[in-house]
């Protein structure tokens, strides 16, 4: 290969091969001392955004995938009801028949516990989303789990005097570590208390009535409560029943309750025993209908997309999603509507912007700022004085309507219904939008020269041609940013349609603070959120696409 | 553009008819106002016609004919209904005479190009009345809310005396009611609480990010900004909900702090955007001259960098104000009634009872607005001139 055929890049690899690489003046080589420089450079913007980024992450970023997970999350059925669900796993809906005994028994303890920690209320309301009428059927099997347990407690306190007592109770269950725990801390309201802990022996004799104990003695903790003196929910005697009755061997235990365990256990075959299948159908017949069962069962997993499908009108069935009944469908609808209505305004503010934009974009540059005022003024006005203004404006007897009726247009009797529905909501939106309309039209607008039309006049064309050939394309990039920036703040209003939006002229964002701020149920409200946040991300993806976001400008 | 369009006096076959078209409408008003609309658009018609022809014709001169028509239609007005009337006549008065000697001496076609067709002449002034109207809709709620403000009765629409201009009509009892009233004068607290301290949240974080970014190299550039922006896209209401359930898990809800961090992430999109504009065109050698005459980074920022950005950093920091100041979803669902801030308050106003006081603290927030575009276009144009932009 002769000189003058290398490339400069082979050049300067023969002259390194020759001389070593290039250095810097520090004796590095030169292409790690640039490459420092710019790793320093990079690492100084980066420690610049950092605190701004960790804010906004900290502050925006994770509230919205909170309410994302939010949408999914279904932890209340299966914390609130462990043993049940875990027992109902094995159901079959479609047999026809109400879940074993075991379901039942299960239900008890899980209610019982629910019912203590006043969680069965929650567990209620959150099933009642999704079938009408579970709210009362849990608040009125809370009242009422009490007596079932006390059958058991009655017994065993009659059978020796021994089980009455907390005391006793916490002496046979805890360790002894944590009974000498205990000791030193007596009483004490500064100190903590100590953490309850199962004796080794009774845990693995007496398995169900150590779980249901603990979960006892946790409760009372955090109730600050001491464990050592109160006595026991009637609950624990059935587990020690069934414990006992499953054929536990206490015949080796030692120490403290030990001889009134031995007691019990011979005494339990003897026993009276509740039916639970028939006690919770004698709480409520509502127990013993397949749909309230099938219900828990559908929900019991940890995460659902139940508030999806109801958020798309959908619900949960045996056999797969299916359609909600026609009388309770309404987020389509709501959905429906908000794009309609939305379109309309974007549409509204195009028709009564577009004029605007391209007076003010072809007007002596004076006139034009003493008009740009005019646009600039509602801009900056407060969103809910303009709001107030037209709640105002559009009244029965506000200044609309007695202009209309002083200039002869309606009649007295006859003034026209203009707020609280559709129409309201509309004239509002689009007096609002409309200069997010006209500023971007009007800057792009200005950069169309004014000659264009004149040469396409002169070249013979009528001044609808000129306009529509000519001019109108070159307007388009400016009504896509602009539509696109109305349509996007107009799907997620929420103050105006509120205000002067009254039943039929509300969108999707009122249903969502609805599901908020009064029926509670902030999974769907979550679900509502993120379908109405993918549509306007996707609008926003396209703005970037054809506008780019570094192109937004405020003001004028 | 000069138009050199010779123009000449026009007939009154012309002049005359447009007139009485345009007196037969202020005749339907009148005459529908006084019980009788077609009487009203022929004597309106007829009028107008001789009115027109005898201004021409007969009186020429144009400032005499315009005072005396507008006196002359004022006593009608005034012995018709009063002194809002006689106003409505004399306004008459300056509009007709005006269009009668408008429409004679060609004047509309004196700044048009000559080769226009009267159809195109047409045209172009319907435009103009059109753009007009839309920007009547646009300022007329502002405009409206004002004087009703003043409203001596407790009604949203103006009262007969308020029309008669009688002072009977108007008092201050709003204002007064404003700020007496615990409810808002604690809600005004609030809010000038909350927003100051918001304000100062996202220009200090803002600013150093903008600066952050408008740096040549900046890995993944394009994903941060996003995210930056993101507050800005993102509805409002589904930021309500998000900080709703997030704040309310970390305790935040319902306390000052949680409602200042929300409005600071709600105004960081605007200090991020107004900054980095006012970087685009700052010239980095600036910097690096400072470095080498030995000043520190942090001199060379507050000293160089600062003074040149500080426009764009305080109208973005007047847009995260105001964002504060006005906002009332992600406030109603963060904050508790203990943060109640003025637009909730106002809010709470209209959905439930609407009360004339509305209308004042409307009007307080306007002048407020005023206020801040004069400052933020004052800024802009400062900020253009110290970057060259544009010439003073």
């Amino acid at each position: 290969m002769t000189d003058s055929a290398m490339t400069p890049d082979e050049h300067r690899r023969a002259d390194e091969a020759a001389t070593g690489p290039m250095l810097a003046a520090d004796g590095r080589p030169l292409k790690a001392s640039l490459n420092r420089a710019l790793r320093r450079q990079k690492l100084r913007a980066m420690m610049l955004i950092a605190p701004l980024l960790i804010f906004v992450l900290v502050t925006f970023i994770a509230p919205i995938a909170d309410m994302l997970f939010r949408s999914i999350e279904n932890q209340i059925v299966s914390d609130t009801l462990p043993r049940t669900t875990t027992e109902l796993a094995e159901w079959d809906a479609n047999s026809g028949d109400i879940p074993p005994p075991e379901v039942f028994h299960a239900l008890f303890k899980d209610m019982f516990i629910a019912t203590e920690r006043k969680a069965h209320t929650r567990l209620g309301s959150r099933l009642n989303y999704e079938l009408t009428g579970v709210s009362s059927l849990f608040r009125k099997s809370g009242r009422r789990v009490d007596d079932m347990g006390e059958v058991y407690q009655d017994q065993f306190e009659d059978l020796n005097g021994f089980w009455k007592d907390g005391e006793n109770w916490s002496a046979m269950m805890g360790s002894g570590s944590w009974l000498s725990a205990m000791g030193d801390w007596n009483g004490n309201k500064d100190a903590a208390q100590p953490i309850f802990e199962a004796r080794g022996d009774i845990a693995s004799t007496l398995p169900e009535t150590t779980a249901i104990y603990s979960e006892f003695a946790s409760f009372v903790l955090s109730e600050e409560d001491n464990v050592l003196t109160e006595d026991p929910w009637a609950v624990v005697y059935a587990a020690l029943y069934d414990d006992l009755a499953n054929g536990a061997d206490v015949s080796g235990l030692s120490g403290n309750g030990a001889a009134e365990l031995q007691e019990a256990a011979a005494a339990v075959a003897a026993f009276e025993t509740v039916d639970f299948t028939a006690a919770f159908a004698d709480v409520d017949e509502d127990w013993h209908s397949i749909q309230v069962w099938e219900t828990i069962q559908t929900y019991s997993p940890n995460f659902t997309s139940g508030y999806f499908l109801n958020a798309v009108d959908m619900q949960k069935s045996p056999d797969g999603p299916e359609m909600r009944p026609e009388n309770q469908r309404l987020h389509i609808m709501l959905f429906g509507r908000t794009m309609f209505m939305s379109l309309v305004i974007t549409f509204s503010c195009i028709l009564l912007g577009y004029p605007v934009a391209w007076i003010l974009a072809n007007l002596p540059a004076r006139t034009a700022n003493l008009l740009m005022i005019l646009v600039l003024l509602p801009f900056w006005t407060s969103l809910l004085v303009r709001t107030s203004a037209w709640k105002v404006m559009l009244q029965q007897q506000g200044v609309v309507n007695d202009t209309l009726v002083w200039l002869g247009i309606v009649a007295d009797d006859s003034r026209l219904a203009l707020i609280n529905n559709q129409t309201g909501t509309i004239i509002a939106m689009t007096h609002i939008l409309l200069p997010f309309m006209i500023l971007p039209l009007y800057s792009v607008m200005k950069t169309i020269p004014p000659s264009y039309l004149r040469a396409a006049k002169s070249l013979g064309a009528t001044n609808w041609t000129a306009f529509w050939r000519v001019y109108f394309p070159q307007s388009v990039p400016g009504i896509g940013a602009g539509s696109i920036l109305v349509f996007i703040l107009a799907i997620g209003y929420y103050i105006t349609p509120e205000i002067v939006g009254g039943t039929t002229g509300t969108f999707i964002s009122n249903r969502i603070a609805y599901h908020i701020s009064s029926s509670l149920n902030w999974g769907l409200a979550a679900a509502l959120g993120a379908i109405l946040l993918a549509v306007v991300l996707g609008l926003y993806w396209a703005y970037d696409k054809i506008v780019g976001i570094d192109n937004v400008k405020l003001g004028g | 553009m000069v138009a050199l369009t010779p123009v000449e006096r026009t007939e009154p076959s012309f002049y005359v008819p447009v007139v009485a078209a345009f007196g037969a409408l202020a005749g339907l008003f009148v005459g529908t106002a006084q019980g009788s609309s077609l009487l009203g658009i022929i004597v309106g018609a007829a009028v107008m016609a001789g009115v027109a022809f005898v201004l021409t014709k007969v009186v020429k001169d144009e400032t005499k004919s315009m005072l005396s028509l507008i006196a002359l239609l004022a006593i009608v007005g005034f012995l018709m209904g009063g002194i809002a009337a006689a106003l409505i006549g004399a306004v008459f008065g300056w509009f007709f005479s005006w269009l009668s000697f408008w429409l004679y001496e060609s004047r509309y076609r004196q700044h048009l190009v000559p080769y226009l067709t009267p159809g195109q002449v047409l045209w172009h002034y319907t435009f103009r009345v059109i753009c007009g109207a839309i920007l009547v809709f646009l300022i007329t709620p502002i405009i409206v809310v004002m004087p009703l403000s003043f409203n001596a009765q407790d009604f949203f629409t103006f009262t007969p005396e308020m029309l008669r201009f009688d002072p009977a009509g108007y008092s201050l009892k709003h204002y007064e009611d404003f700020f007496s009233n615990s409810d808002w004068q604690n809600a005004l607290a609030n809010s000038v609480k909350i927003a100051p301290a918001a304000t100062l949240l996202s220009v200090a974080f803002g600013t150093l990010a903008a600066i952050g970014l408008s740096q040549p190299h900046v890995p993944f550039r394009r994903a941060i900004m996003a995210i930056l922006i993101s507050p800005m896209i993102v509805p409002l209401i589904i930021s309500a909900a998000g900080m709703y359930f997030f704040y309310s898990r970390i305790g935040l809800q319902g306390t000052y702090l949680g409602v200042v961090l929300a409005h600071a992430a709600l105004g960081i999109p605007f200090v991020i955007i107004t900054v980095t504009a006012t970087l685009v065109g700052f010239d980095n050698s600036l910097t690096r001259a400072a470095a080498n005459m030995g000043a520190n980074p942090v001199t060379t920022f507050f000293r160089v960098q600062m003074p040149l950005i500080l426009p764009g950093v305080i109208s973005g920091g007047l847009f995260a104000f105001i964002t504060s100041f006005d906002e009332v979803v992600v406030v109603l669902f963060v904050g508790s009634a203990g943060q109640k801030t003025l637009p909730w308050q106002m809010f709470t106003g209209l959905r439930e009872q609407i009360s004339p006081t509305i209308l004042a603290v409307a009007t307080i927030l306007v002048i407020i607005s005023i206020a801040l575009l004069t400052v933020v276009e004052l800024l802009r144009r400062r900020s253009e001139r110290l970057r060259g932009m544009s010439p003073a």
